[in-house]
C-alpha cells in the first residue's frame, strides 16, 4: 500500500522569460505513495501546474527525473490519467465517443469497451446523457465526463490540474464528494492541484503547499481526519484546524508569521473562503505568468 | 446550425426576413424607376427578365452558364483539393511549412488574374489556362485558411489526446483534422468566391463560351439587357453556391459552440 508511486528527484524546470532564465521549479524532491490523494497549493506561479505537467510526461524537466513505478517518465502515457481545468473535451465528439476515447485505442473488444464506457458514464451519472453533444453540457457535466474519460483508459494514477477551478462554489462542493466516492470505489494515486486551501484539505490524505520564486515545497501537512469525508466534516473543528494551518503556511510563507502579517490576511470566518483570494495575498504576484509546456 | 436555426423559428426573426424580402423589392423598384427615368440607356427588370427568358429558350444561357459553372468547380476541387492536404503539411510540419510559406505568400500578393496574360502566352488559349489560374485562386485562399486552422487547434486538445496514449498519427486524424474543420469550412467558402471572380474575368479576356463570354460579346453590340442578364445569374449561382457549402459547414460544424 505504501509503495512509492511517483518520485520526483530533484527536478527543476527552467524558462526563458523575457530572456532571463525563469525557474518555474528549483531542486523540488517529492514522493507520492500508492492509492495516496495528495492535494497540491500554493500561490500563483509556484509551479504546481508545472510539476504536473512533469508528471504526465507533456514537460521534460530540466534538471533531476520524474519516477513514476521507478521507471523515468519520458512522455505521456495511458496509465497516467490527466484531467485540465478546461475539460479538454472533444467537442465533435458525444460524451460516449469521449470517453471512449482512450479505449479505442488499447485496441480491446467492442463489448468490452461498451462494458467500461456504461460502466463509467454511470459512475458519473451521465448515462442519460451519452449521445449529447459537450456543447449541450453544463461545467459540471463537462468536467464529470473528463473525469469518466479519463478513468476508462483505467490509469493508476489520476492527474488533476485545478479540474473545479471553473465551477461555482455549489457546483464545486458537488463534485469534490463525488471525486472523493468514485475514487472510494476505484482506487487510484490522485495529484490534484488547486489554489483553494478548503478543497485541497477536505480532499486529500497529504496537502503539500508550494511557495514561488523559485518554486519549491514550502510544507506538507499531513490531513489527520477519517477517511470517510462528509458534508459534516467540512464544519467540524479538526478540518478547520487543518485548513488554518494550510491557509497560514499558503498565505504567511514570506514574510514569516512572526514578522507581524497584516490583519487582513488572516483566515476569514467563511468557511468557503475561495482560492481567488489568493490573488489578494500578500505576494500580490508581478508576474501572473503561469509557465506551461 | 441546429442551435441557430431553432432560434429563427423565434416570431422576432419573421420581422428581419420581412425586412430582408422589402429589401430586395425595394432594390428592384429602384431599378426599376432609374429605368424609367432613362429609357434610352437603361434596361429595366422587366426588359431584363425578358432577354433572360429569350436566352434561355435558344438554349445559349444553359450553354454559357455549364460551361462557366464546370470551369469554376474543376478549378476549385483541382485548387482546393491540392490546398487543403498540403495546409495540413505545413501547419503540422515545420520543414514543410519552411519550405512552402514563402511561396505561399509571395503568389498571394499576386491577384491570379495578372497571371493570365502568362498563362496565356504558356498555355495557349484553350481550358487549360482558365482552370489552372481558377485554381491558383482557390488553392491560395484554402491553403492559407488550412494552415492556420492547423495552428489554431487548441494546445489542451492536443495534450488531451497525447496523455490517453494516441500516436501522432492518430492525433492529426482524430483531433486535428475536425479541430480545424470549421477554419477549411471557412477557405473553402472564400475559394469558391474567388474562383468563380476569376472566372468572369478570364473569359472576360479570353473565352468562345462562358458567362463572361456572353457579356464580352454583348458589350460589343451594346446588348445592355444580356449584359444585365449575366450580372444577375453570376450573383444568383455565387449566393447558391455559397448556401451550399453554408449549409455542409452547418452539418460537418453543428458540434461548435455558436453565439
Amino acid at each position: 500500500m505504501s509503495t512509492d508511486k511517483i518520485v520526483f528527484d530533484r527536478v527543476t524546470a527552467t524558462f526563458e522569460v523575457n530572456g532571463q532564465p525563469f525557474h518555474a521549479v528549483k531542486d523540488l524532491s517529492l514522493t507520492i505513495a500508492d492509492n495516496e490523494f495528495v492535494t497540491v497549493v500554493g500561490p500563483s506561479g509556484c509551479g504546481k501546474s508545472t510539476i504536473m505537467n512533469m508528471a504526465a510526461g507533456l514537460l521534460i524537466p530540466s534538471g533531476g527525473e520524474v519516477r513514476v513505478d521507478d521507471r523515468p517518465v519520458k512522455g505521456p502515457g495511458p496509465e497516467r490519467g490527466v484531467i485540465f481545468q478546461q475539460y479538454a473535451l472533444f467537442p465533435w465528439l458525444t460524451v460516449r465517443q469521449n470517453v471512449e476515447f482512450g479505449l479505442k485505442l488499447k485496441k480491446i473488444s467492442r463489448a468490452q469497451r461498451n462494458e467500461v464506457v456504461e460502466r463509467q458514464l454511470e459512475l458519473t451519472g451521465l448515462t442519460p446523457f451519452a449521445d449529447a453533444l459537450p456543447k449541450t453540457l453544463s461545467g459540471g457535466m463537462k468536467q464529470r465526463c473528463a473525469i469518466a474519460r479519463a478513468y476508462a483508459a483505467d490509469p493508476s494514477i489520476l492527474l488533476m490540474d485545478e479540474p473545479f477551478g471553473a465551477l461555482d462554489a455549489l457546483t464545486r462542493v458537488h463534485m469534490q464528494s463525488q471525486l472523493l466516492e468514485t475514487w472510494r470505489q476505484e482506487k487510484r494515486t490522485v495529484m490534484f492541484i488547486t489554489h483553494d486551501v478548503d478543497e485541497a484539505v477536505f480532499l486529500a490524505n497529504r496537502v503539500i503547499v508550494m511557495a514561488a520564486r523559485p518554486g519549491r515545497i514550502h510544507r506538507i501537512i499531513d490531513v489527520d481526519l477519517p477517511a470517510e469525508r462528509t458534508e459534516d466534516l467540512r464544519t467540524s473543528p479538526e478540518f478547520t484546524a487543518i485548513r488554518n494551518e494550510v491557509w497560514n503556511s499558503v498565505y504567511h510563507q514570506d514574510p514569516p508569521p512572526e514578522a507581524g502579517a497584516p490583519a487582513q490576511h488572516d483566515p476569514p470566518d467563511d468557511p468557503g473562503g475561495e482560492g481567488d483570494q489568493i490573488n489578494k495575498g500578500i505576494w500580490s504576484p508581478t508576474r501572473h505568468h503561469n509557465p506551461g509546456p | 446550425m441546429a442551435a441557430r436555426s431553432s432560434r429563427t423559428r423565434r416570431p422576432v426573426n419573421y420581422w428581419y426576413h420581412a425586412l430582408g424580402v422589402a429589401s430586395v423589392i425595394g432594390g428592384l423598384g429602384l431599378w426599376w424607376l432609374a429605368s424609367v427615368l432613362n429609357p434610352t440607356t437603361l434596361p429595366g427588370p422587366v426588359d431584363v427578365a425578358a432577354r433572360a427568358g429569350e436566352l434561355f429558350l435558344d438554349g445559349t444561357l444553359q450553354e454559357h452558364l455549364l460551361a462557366s459553372l464546370q470551369r469554376v468547380l474543376l478549378g476549385f476541387v483541382i485548387g482546393s483539393g491540392l490546398a487543403i492536404p498540403l495546409g495540413f503539411l505545413m501547419g503540422w510540419y515545420k520543414p514543410f511549412r519552411a519550405i512552402l510559406e514563402p511561396w505561399t505568400q509571395f503568389f498571394r500578393t499576386i491577384p491570379p488574374l495578372a497571371l493570365i496574360p502568362l498563362m496565356i502566352v504558356l498555355l495557349g488559349i484553350g481550358e487549360v489556362p482558365k482552370v489552372a489560374v481558377i485554381s491558383l485562386a482557390a488553392f491560395l485562399v484554402s491553403i492559407v485558411a488550412t494552415f492556420q486552422g492547423v495552428l489554431n487547434v487548441d494546445k489542451t486538445l492536443i495534450n488531451a489526446g497525447r496523455v490517453l496514449g494516441a500516436s501522432d498519427l492518430v492525433i492529426f486524424r482524430s483531433i486535428v483534422i475536425p479541430a480545424s474543420t470549421p477554419f477549411i469550412m471557412v477557405g473553402l467558402r472564400q475559394g469558391l468566391g474567388s474562383a468563380w471572380a476569376t472566372v468572369v474575368a478570364a473569359e472576360l479576356i479570353a473565352a468562345q463560351l462562358g458567362l463572361g463570354f456572353m457579356m464580352q460579346r454583348a458589350q460589343i453590340y451594346y446588348d445592355l439587357p444580356t449584359i444585365f442578364v449575366g450580372v444577375v445569374i453570376i450573383g444568383l449561382l455565387g449566393l447558391v453556391m455559397d448556401r451550399v457549402l453554408l449549409w455542409a459547414d452547418s452539418v460537418l460544424t453543428s458540434w461548435q459552440e455558436r453565439r
